[in-house]
Protein backbone atom coordinates (compact mmCIF):
# COMPACT_ATOMS: atom_id res chain seq x y z
CA UNK A 1 0.00 0.00 0.00
CA UNK A 2 1.54 3.29 -1.07
CA UNK A 3 0.16 6.43 0.54
CA UNK A 4 1.18 10.07 0.50
CA UNK A 5 -0.10 13.55 -0.32
CA UNK A 6 -0.83 14.73 -3.87
CA UNK A 7 2.37 15.24 -5.81
CA UNK A 8 4.48 13.16 -3.46
CA UNK A 9 5.45 10.80 -6.29
CA UNK A 10 3.12 7.81 -5.78
CA UNK A 11 2.29 7.51 -9.47
CA UNK A 12 5.93 8.02 -10.46
CA UNK A 13 6.91 5.22 -8.10
CA UNK A 14 4.28 2.90 -9.54
CA UNK A 15 5.29 3.71 -13.14
CA UNK A 16 8.87 2.97 -12.15
CA UNK A 17 7.82 -0.34 -10.59
CA UNK A 18 5.81 -1.24 -13.68
CA UNK A 19 8.85 -0.63 -15.87
CA UNK A 20 7.19 2.31 -17.65
CA UNK A 21 9.71 4.86 -16.38
CA UNK A 22 13.43 4.14 -16.46
CA UNK A 23 15.13 4.00 -13.03
CA UNK A 24 18.06 6.38 -12.49
CA UNK A 25 20.05 3.48 -11.09
CA UNK A 26 19.44 -0.16 -10.29
CA UNK A 27 16.98 -2.64 -11.73
CA UNK A 28 13.71 -4.28 -10.80
CA UNK A 29 12.92 -7.97 -11.05
CA UNK A 30 10.39 -10.40 -9.76
CA UNK A 31 11.84 -13.40 -7.99
CA UNK A 32 10.62 -16.79 -9.16
CA UNK A 33 9.50 -15.53 -12.56
CA UNK A 34 10.35 -17.50 -15.72
CA UNK A 35 13.61 -16.30 -17.27
CA UNK A 36 12.04 -16.02 -20.70
CA UNK A 37 9.55 -13.36 -19.63
CA UNK A 38 10.38 -9.66 -19.42
CA UNK A 39 9.41 -7.87 -16.23
CA UNK A 40 6.52 -6.07 -17.92
CA UNK A 41 4.91 -9.39 -18.84
CA UNK A 42 4.54 -10.25 -15.12
CA UNK A 43 2.69 -7.07 -14.31
CA UNK A 44 -0.85 -5.76 -14.62
CA UNK A 45 -0.71 -1.97 -14.55
CA UNK A 46 -3.88 0.01 -13.93
CA UNK A 47 -3.12 3.72 -14.09
CA UNK A 48 -5.23 6.85 -13.99
CA UNK A 49 -6.19 6.24 -17.61
CA UNK A 50 -8.49 3.32 -18.27
CA UNK A 51 -7.03 2.58 -21.75
CA UNK A 52 -10.44 1.96 -23.34
CA UNK A 53 -11.27 2.80 -26.93
CA UNK A 54 -14.54 4.72 -26.72
CA UNK A 55 -15.76 3.73 -30.20
CA UNK A 56 -15.48 -0.01 -29.54
CA UNK A 57 -17.85 -2.06 -27.41
CA UNK A 58 -16.96 -3.01 -23.84
CA UNK A 59 -16.58 -6.68 -24.80
CA UNK A 60 -14.38 -5.83 -27.81
CA UNK A 61 -12.09 -3.75 -25.59
CA UNK A 62 -11.81 -6.55 -23.06
CA UNK A 63 -11.29 -9.19 -25.78
CA UNK A 64 -8.46 -7.10 -27.26
CA UNK A 65 -6.64 -6.82 -23.93
CA UNK A 66 -7.15 -10.53 -23.27
CA UNK A 67 -5.44 -11.33 -26.59
CA UNK A 68 -2.67 -8.75 -26.14
CA UNK A 69 -1.85 -9.35 -22.46
CA UNK A 70 -2.86 -12.97 -22.01
CA UNK A 71 -1.08 -16.07 -23.15
CA UNK A 72 -3.58 -18.15 -24.98
CA UNK A 73 -6.56 -20.24 -23.94
CA UNK A 74 -4.61 -22.91 -22.04
CA UNK A 75 -4.79 -21.21 -18.64
CA UNK A 76 -6.95 -22.57 -15.88
CA UNK A 77 -7.84 -19.74 -13.55
CA UNK A 78 -8.40 -17.02 -16.16
CA UNK A 79 -11.95 -15.87 -16.70
CA UNK A 80 -13.54 -15.49 -20.11
CA UNK A 81 -14.63 -12.06 -21.32
CA UNK A 82 -18.31 -12.61 -20.43
CA UNK A 83 -17.49 -14.10 -17.03
CA UNK A 84 -15.09 -11.27 -16.17
CA UNK A 85 -17.73 -8.66 -17.03
CA UNK A 86 -20.26 -10.55 -14.94
CA UNK A 87 -17.75 -10.58 -12.08
CA UNK A 88 -17.34 -6.79 -12.01
CA UNK A 89 -21.07 -6.16 -12.32
CA UNK A 90 -21.22 -5.28 -16.02
CA UNK A 91 -23.08 -8.40 -17.14
CA UNK A 92 -25.21 -7.76 -20.22
CA UNK A 93 -23.48 -4.47 -21.11
CA UNK A 94 -20.84 -6.05 -23.35
CA UNK A 95 -22.39 -4.87 -26.63
CA UNK A 96 -22.52 -1.20 -25.61
CA UNK A 97 -19.79 1.15 -26.83
CA UNK A 98 -17.58 2.30 -23.98
CA UNK A 99 -18.45 5.91 -24.81
CA UNK A 100 -21.90 5.52 -23.24
CA UNK A 101 -20.67 3.91 -20.00
CA UNK A 102 -20.34 6.02 -16.84
CA UNK A 103 -16.98 6.80 -15.23
CA UNK A 104 -17.53 4.12 -12.59
CA UNK A 105 -18.52 1.55 -15.20
CA UNK A 106 -15.38 2.33 -17.21
CA UNK A 107 -13.32 1.77 -14.07
CA UNK A 108 -15.11 -1.53 -13.47
CA UNK A 109 -14.28 -2.54 -17.05
CA UNK A 110 -10.63 -1.66 -16.39
CA UNK A 111 -10.73 -3.93 -13.32
CA UNK A 112 -12.16 -6.72 -15.48
CA UNK A 113 -8.95 -6.50 -17.53
CA UNK A 114 -7.05 -7.81 -14.48
CA UNK A 115 -9.18 -10.95 -14.59
CA UNK A 116 -8.92 -11.94 -18.26
CA UNK A 117 -5.12 -12.35 -18.22
CA UNK A 118 -3.12 -14.02 -15.48
CA UNK A 119 -0.25 -11.95 -14.07
CA UNK A 120 1.33 -12.34 -10.63
CA UNK A 121 1.93 -8.67 -9.79
CA UNK A 122 -0.83 -6.06 -9.89
CA UNK A 123 0.26 -2.43 -9.83
CA UNK A 124 -2.78 -0.25 -9.28
CA UNK A 125 -2.81 3.52 -9.20
CA UNK A 126 -5.86 4.76 -7.26
CA UNK A 127 -7.90 1.68 -8.23
CA UNK A 128 -11.08 2.79 -6.50
CA UNK A 129 -11.43 6.20 -8.22
CA UNK A 130 -15.04 6.75 -9.34
CA UNK A 131 -16.20 3.43 -7.88
CA UNK A 132 -19.35 3.30 -5.75
CA UNK A 133 -19.34 1.54 -2.38
CA UNK A 134 -20.50 -1.81 -3.77
CA UNK A 135 -17.77 -1.70 -6.42
CA UNK A 136 -15.20 -0.83 -3.75
CA UNK A 137 -16.27 -3.92 -1.80
CA UNK A 138 -16.04 -5.87 -5.04
CA UNK A 139 -12.52 -4.58 -5.65
CA UNK A 140 -11.48 -5.56 -2.13
CA UNK A 141 -12.79 -9.08 -2.73
CA UNK A 142 -10.91 -9.33 -6.06
CA UNK A 143 -7.69 -8.09 -4.47
CA UNK A 144 -8.01 -10.52 -1.57
CA UNK A 145 -8.65 -13.41 -3.98
CA UNK A 146 -5.56 -12.39 -5.96
CA UNK A 147 -3.30 -12.31 -2.89
CA UNK A 148 -4.84 -15.55 -1.60
CA UNK A 149 -3.67 -17.23 -4.84
CA UNK A 150 -0.14 -16.01 -4.06
CA UNK A 151 -0.28 -12.84 -6.13
CA UNK A 152 1.40 -9.58 -5.22
CA UNK A 153 -0.34 -6.24 -5.25
CA UNK A 154 1.03 -2.71 -5.04
CA UNK A 155 -1.62 0.00 -4.79
CA UNK A 156 -1.43 3.75 -4.38
CA UNK A 157 -4.51 5.02 -2.65
CA UNK A 158 -6.13 7.73 -0.57
CA UNK A 159 -9.11 5.61 0.41
CA UNK A 160 -8.61 3.19 3.28
CA UNK A 161 -8.64 -0.28 1.72
CA UNK A 162 -8.90 -3.41 3.80
CA UNK A 163 -6.85 -5.86 1.76
CA UNK A 164 -5.75 -8.17 4.53
CA UNK A 165 -2.09 -8.51 5.55
CA UNK A 166 -0.09 -5.75 3.87
CA UNK A 167 2.84 -3.40 4.32
CA UNK A 168 2.51 0.30 3.77
CA UNK A 169 4.93 2.83 2.38
CA UNK A 170 4.27 6.49 3.13
CA UNK A 171 6.03 8.50 0.46
CA UNK A 172 5.09 11.78 2.10
CA UNK A 173 7.26 11.07 5.13
CA UNK A 174 10.17 10.08 2.93
CA UNK A 175 9.78 13.16 0.72
CA UNK A 176 9.68 15.42 3.79
CA UNK A 177 12.87 13.83 5.05
CA UNK A 178 14.58 14.35 1.69
CA UNK A 179 13.44 17.96 1.60
CA UNK A 180 15.10 18.62 4.97
CA UNK A 181 18.28 16.90 3.87
CA UNK A 182 18.80 17.70 0.18
CA UNK A 183 21.86 15.46 -0.12
CA UNK A 184 20.10 12.42 1.28
CA UNK A 185 18.16 11.19 -1.71
CA UNK A 186 17.40 11.87 -5.31
CA UNK A 187 15.67 15.15 -6.09
CA UNK A 188 12.33 13.61 -7.05
CA UNK A 189 11.85 12.30 -3.54
CA UNK A 190 11.69 8.75 -4.90
CA UNK A 191 14.64 6.68 -3.80
CA UNK A 192 15.06 3.47 -5.85
CA UNK A 193 15.97 1.52 -2.73
CA UNK A 194 12.80 2.58 -0.95
CA UNK A 195 10.78 1.57 -4.00
CA UNK A 196 12.37 -1.84 -4.01
CA UNK A 197 11.67 -2.42 -0.34
CA UNK A 198 8.05 -1.42 -0.84
CA UNK A 199 7.55 -3.94 -3.61
CA UNK A 200 9.31 -6.80 -1.90
CA UNK A 201 7.33 -6.55 1.29
CA UNK A 202 3.82 -5.77 0.15
CA UNK B 1 2.49 -13.66 -30.09
CA UNK B 2 0.63 -14.13 -33.38
CA UNK B 3 -2.60 -13.81 -31.41
CA UNK B 4 -1.51 -10.48 -29.92
CA UNK B 5 -0.34 -9.23 -33.35
CA UNK B 6 -3.63 -10.12 -35.03
CA UNK B 7 -5.63 -8.68 -32.12
CA UNK B 8 -3.88 -5.33 -32.56
CA UNK B 9 -4.40 -5.33 -36.36
CA UNK B 10 -8.08 -6.22 -35.88
CA UNK B 11 -8.64 -3.51 -33.25
CA UNK B 12 -6.96 -0.77 -35.28
CA UNK B 13 -8.88 -1.74 -38.41
CA UNK B 14 -12.17 -1.73 -36.47
CA UNK B 15 -11.33 1.71 -35.04
CA UNK B 16 -10.41 3.09 -38.48
CA UNK B 17 -13.59 1.79 -40.11
CA UNK B 18 -15.90 3.04 -37.33
CA UNK B 19 -17.52 6.45 -37.70
CA UNK B 20 -14.88 9.12 -37.10
CA UNK B 21 -12.06 6.64 -37.65
CA UNK B 22 -10.82 8.42 -40.75
CA UNK B 23 -10.35 5.46 -43.12
CA UNK B 24 -12.25 7.19 -45.93
CA UNK B 25 -10.47 10.51 -45.47
CA UNK B 26 -7.42 9.55 -47.54
CA UNK B 27 -9.49 8.47 -50.55
CA UNK B 28 -11.54 11.67 -50.43
CA UNK B 29 -8.36 13.76 -50.35
CA UNK B 30 -6.92 11.70 -53.24
CA UNK B 31 -10.13 12.26 -55.20
CA UNK B 32 -9.98 16.00 -54.51
CA UNK B 33 -6.37 16.37 -55.70
CA UNK B 34 -6.92 14.38 -58.89
CA UNK B 35 -10.22 16.01 -59.92
CA UNK B 36 -8.96 19.54 -59.31
CA UNK B 37 -5.80 19.08 -61.40
CA UNK B 38 -7.45 19.05 -64.89
CA UNK B 39 -9.30 22.25 -64.02
CA UNK B 40 -6.07 23.95 -62.99
CA UNK B 41 -3.99 22.74 -65.94
CA UNK B 42 -6.58 23.03 -68.66
CA UNK B 43 -8.09 20.56 -71.12
CA UNK B 44 -4.83 19.57 -72.82
CA UNK B 45 -5.25 15.78 -73.05
CA UNK B 46 -1.67 15.07 -74.10
CA UNK B 47 -0.24 17.11 -71.26
CA UNK B 48 -2.57 15.42 -68.75
CA UNK B 49 -1.58 11.96 -69.97
CA UNK B 50 2.09 12.91 -69.60
CA UNK B 51 1.92 14.34 -66.08
CA UNK B 52 -0.96 12.09 -64.92
CA UNK B 53 1.19 9.44 -63.19
CA UNK B 54 3.05 12.14 -61.26
CA UNK B 55 -0.19 13.82 -60.13
CA UNK B 56 -1.64 10.49 -59.00
CA UNK B 57 1.53 9.61 -57.13
CA UNK B 58 1.68 13.00 -55.37
CA UNK B 59 -1.97 12.63 -54.40
CA UNK B 60 -1.42 9.12 -53.08
CA UNK B 61 1.71 10.17 -51.18
CA UNK B 62 -0.03 13.05 -49.41
CA UNK B 63 -3.16 10.98 -48.76
CA UNK B 64 -1.03 8.26 -47.16
CA UNK B 65 0.28 10.77 -44.63
CA UNK B 66 -3.23 11.69 -43.45
CA UNK B 67 -4.07 10.23 -40.06
CA UNK B 68 -0.51 9.15 -39.31
CA UNK B 69 -0.12 11.80 -36.60
CA UNK B 70 -2.90 10.14 -34.56
CA UNK B 71 -1.58 6.60 -35.00
CA UNK B 72 0.36 6.40 -31.72
CA UNK B 73 -0.82 9.68 -30.19
CA UNK B 74 -4.34 8.34 -29.63
CA UNK B 75 -2.95 5.30 -27.80
CA UNK B 76 -0.59 7.45 -25.76
CA UNK B 77 -3.45 9.71 -24.64
CA UNK B 78 -5.80 6.98 -23.40
CA UNK B 79 -3.10 4.89 -21.72
CA UNK B 80 -3.16 1.99 -24.21
CA UNK B 81 0.45 2.60 -25.23
CA UNK B 82 1.66 1.92 -21.66
CA UNK B 83 -0.03 -1.46 -21.68
CA UNK B 84 1.37 -2.32 -25.11
CA UNK B 85 4.84 -1.98 -23.61
CA UNK B 86 3.84 -4.65 -21.08
CA UNK B 87 2.72 -7.23 -23.63
CA UNK B 88 4.78 -10.19 -24.79
CA UNK B 89 4.48 -8.61 -28.25
CA UNK B 90 7.67 -6.58 -28.79
CA UNK B 91 7.09 -2.91 -29.55
CA UNK B 92 8.64 -3.40 -33.01
CA UNK B 93 5.94 -5.90 -33.93
CA UNK B 94 3.24 -3.78 -32.28
CA UNK B 95 4.34 -0.86 -34.46
CA UNK B 96 4.31 -3.14 -37.52
CA UNK B 97 0.79 -4.32 -36.64
CA UNK B 98 -0.43 -0.73 -36.35
CA UNK B 99 1.30 0.13 -39.65
CA UNK B 100 -0.32 -2.83 -41.38
CA UNK B 101 -3.78 -1.89 -40.09
CA UNK B 102 -3.21 1.74 -41.14
CA UNK B 103 -2.16 0.69 -44.64
CA UNK B 104 -5.16 -1.64 -45.01
CA UNK B 105 -7.47 1.20 -43.97
CA UNK B 106 -5.90 4.09 -45.94
CA UNK B 107 -3.28 2.78 -48.41
CA UNK B 108 -5.16 -0.10 -49.99
CA UNK B 109 -8.26 2.02 -50.82
CA UNK B 110 -5.96 4.41 -52.72
CA UNK B 111 -4.67 1.55 -54.87
CA UNK B 112 -8.25 0.47 -55.55
CA UNK B 113 -9.38 4.01 -56.39
CA UNK B 114 -6.40 4.79 -58.65
CA UNK B 115 -7.68 3.07 -61.86
CA UNK B 116 -10.95 5.01 -61.73
CA UNK B 117 -9.20 8.31 -61.12
CA UNK B 118 -6.66 7.54 -63.87
CA UNK B 119 -9.49 7.88 -66.41
CA UNK B 120 -9.93 11.52 -65.37
CA UNK B 121 -6.31 12.18 -66.35
CA UNK B 122 -6.52 10.43 -69.75
CA UNK B 123 -4.04 7.67 -68.88
CA UNK B 124 -3.68 4.78 -71.32
CA UNK B 125 -4.39 1.21 -70.11
CA UNK B 126 -0.71 0.24 -69.89
CA UNK B 127 -0.02 3.24 -67.68
CA UNK B 128 -3.01 2.46 -65.44
CA UNK B 129 -1.74 -1.09 -64.88
CA UNK B 130 1.78 0.12 -64.11
CA UNK B 131 0.47 2.86 -61.83
CA UNK B 132 -1.61 0.45 -59.74
CA UNK B 133 1.31 -1.94 -59.46
CA UNK B 134 3.71 0.81 -58.33
CA UNK B 135 1.15 2.19 -55.87
CA UNK B 136 0.56 -1.30 -54.45
CA UNK B 137 4.29 -1.71 -53.89
CA UNK B 138 5.06 1.90 -52.94
CA UNK B 139 2.29 2.96 -50.54
CA UNK B 140 3.33 0.45 -47.81
CA UNK B 141 6.77 2.09 -47.90
CA UNK B 142 5.19 5.51 -47.26
CA UNK B 143 3.05 4.18 -44.39
CA UNK B 144 5.91 2.32 -42.70
CA UNK B 145 8.31 5.23 -43.04
CA UNK B 146 5.49 7.34 -41.62
CA UNK B 147 5.49 5.17 -38.49
CA UNK B 148 8.71 6.93 -37.46
CA UNK B 149 7.10 10.37 -37.57
CA UNK B 150 3.94 8.99 -35.95
CA UNK B 151 6.00 7.68 -33.02
CA UNK B 152 7.54 11.10 -32.44
CA UNK B 153 4.15 12.79 -32.79
CA UNK B 154 2.90 10.71 -29.84
CA UNK B 155 5.35 12.52 -27.57
CA UNK B 156 4.21 16.01 -28.56
CA UNK B 157 0.86 17.72 -28.59
CA UNK B 158 -0.31 18.73 -32.05
CA UNK B 159 2.41 16.80 -33.85
CA UNK B 160 0.58 16.79 -37.21
CA UNK B 161 2.99 19.12 -38.98
CA UNK B 162 5.92 17.32 -37.38
CA UNK B 163 4.92 14.09 -39.10
CA UNK B 164 4.86 15.79 -42.50
CA UNK B 165 8.22 17.49 -41.94
CA UNK B 166 9.91 14.33 -40.64
CA UNK B 167 8.43 11.87 -43.07
CA UNK B 168 8.25 13.77 -46.37
CA UNK B 169 12.02 13.80 -47.06
CA UNK B 170 12.20 10.06 -46.39
CA UNK B 171 9.45 9.35 -48.91
CA UNK B 172 11.02 11.32 -51.78
CA UNK B 173 12.94 8.28 -53.17
CA UNK B 174 9.70 6.27 -53.14
CA UNK B 175 8.00 9.04 -55.14
CA UNK B 176 10.88 9.32 -57.64
CA UNK B 177 11.07 5.61 -58.41
CA UNK B 178 7.29 5.15 -58.32
CA UNK B 179 6.78 7.81 -61.00
CA UNK B 180 9.84 6.66 -62.95
CA UNK B 181 8.56 3.09 -63.15
CA UNK B 182 5.11 4.27 -64.25
CA UNK B 183 6.60 6.54 -66.94
CA UNK B 184 8.86 3.74 -68.11
CA UNK B 185 5.84 1.53 -68.72
CA UNK B 186 4.40 3.97 -71.29
CA UNK B 187 7.62 4.45 -73.22
CA UNK B 188 10.91 5.95 -72.22
CA UNK B 189 14.57 5.24 -72.24
CA UNK B 190 14.68 2.80 -69.28
CA UNK B 191 12.78 -0.51 -69.06
CA UNK B 192 9.98 -0.81 -66.45
CA UNK B 193 11.89 -3.41 -64.42
CA UNK B 194 14.81 -1.27 -63.30
CA UNK B 195 13.03 1.51 -61.34
CA UNK B 196 10.35 -0.94 -60.22
CA UNK B 197 12.89 -3.22 -58.58
CA UNK B 198 14.44 -0.27 -56.76
CA UNK B 199 10.94 0.74 -55.60
CA UNK B 200 10.32 -2.78 -54.30
CA UNK B 201 13.68 -2.69 -52.52
CA UNK B 202 12.85 0.64 -50.89
CA UNK B 203 9.52 -0.80 -49.77
CA UNK B 204 11.08 -3.90 -48.24
CA UNK B 205 13.66 -1.76 -46.46
CA UNK B 206 10.94 0.50 -45.06
CA UNK B 207 8.90 -2.52 -43.87
CA UNK B 208 11.85 -3.57 -41.70
CA UNK B 209 13.35 -0.22 -40.69
CA UNK B 210 10.11 1.69 -40.05
CA UNK B 211 8.79 -0.42 -37.13
CA UNK B 212 12.26 -0.77 -35.57
CA UNK B 213 12.88 2.98 -35.70
CA UNK B 214 9.34 3.74 -34.50
CA UNK B 215 9.75 1.40 -31.50
CA UNK B 216 13.07 3.03 -30.65
CA UNK B 217 11.44 6.47 -30.86
CA UNK B 218 8.55 5.38 -28.63
CA UNK B 219 10.97 3.98 -26.05
CA UNK B 220 13.11 7.12 -26.13
CA UNK B 221 10.22 9.55 -25.76
CA UNK B 222 8.08 7.83 -23.12
CA UNK B 223 8.19 9.63 -19.83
Amino acid sequence: MVTGPNGAGKSSLLRLLAGLAPPVAGSIRLEGAPESDTFGEQVHYLGHLDAHKLALSAADNLRFWRDLLGRGPSQGSVLGVEAAMEEVGLGGLGALPVAVLSAGQKRRLALARLLVAERPLWILDEPTTALDSSAQALFTALARAHTAKGGLLVAATHAPLDLGPSESLDIGAHAARTARDPDGGDPDGVDPDAAFAGEASS
Amino acid sequence: MTRAFLALVRRDLALALRAGGGAGLGVVFFLAVVTVTPFAIGPDLNLLARIGPAILWIGALLASLIGLDRLFAADAEDGSLDLMFMSELPMELAAAAKGLAHWLATGLPLVVAAPVLSLLLNLEPAAIGALCLTLLVGTPAVTFLGLIGAAFAAAFRRGGLLVAVLVMPLTIPVLIFGVAATSAAIGGTVPFGAPFRILAGLSLGALVLGPVAAAAALRATRE
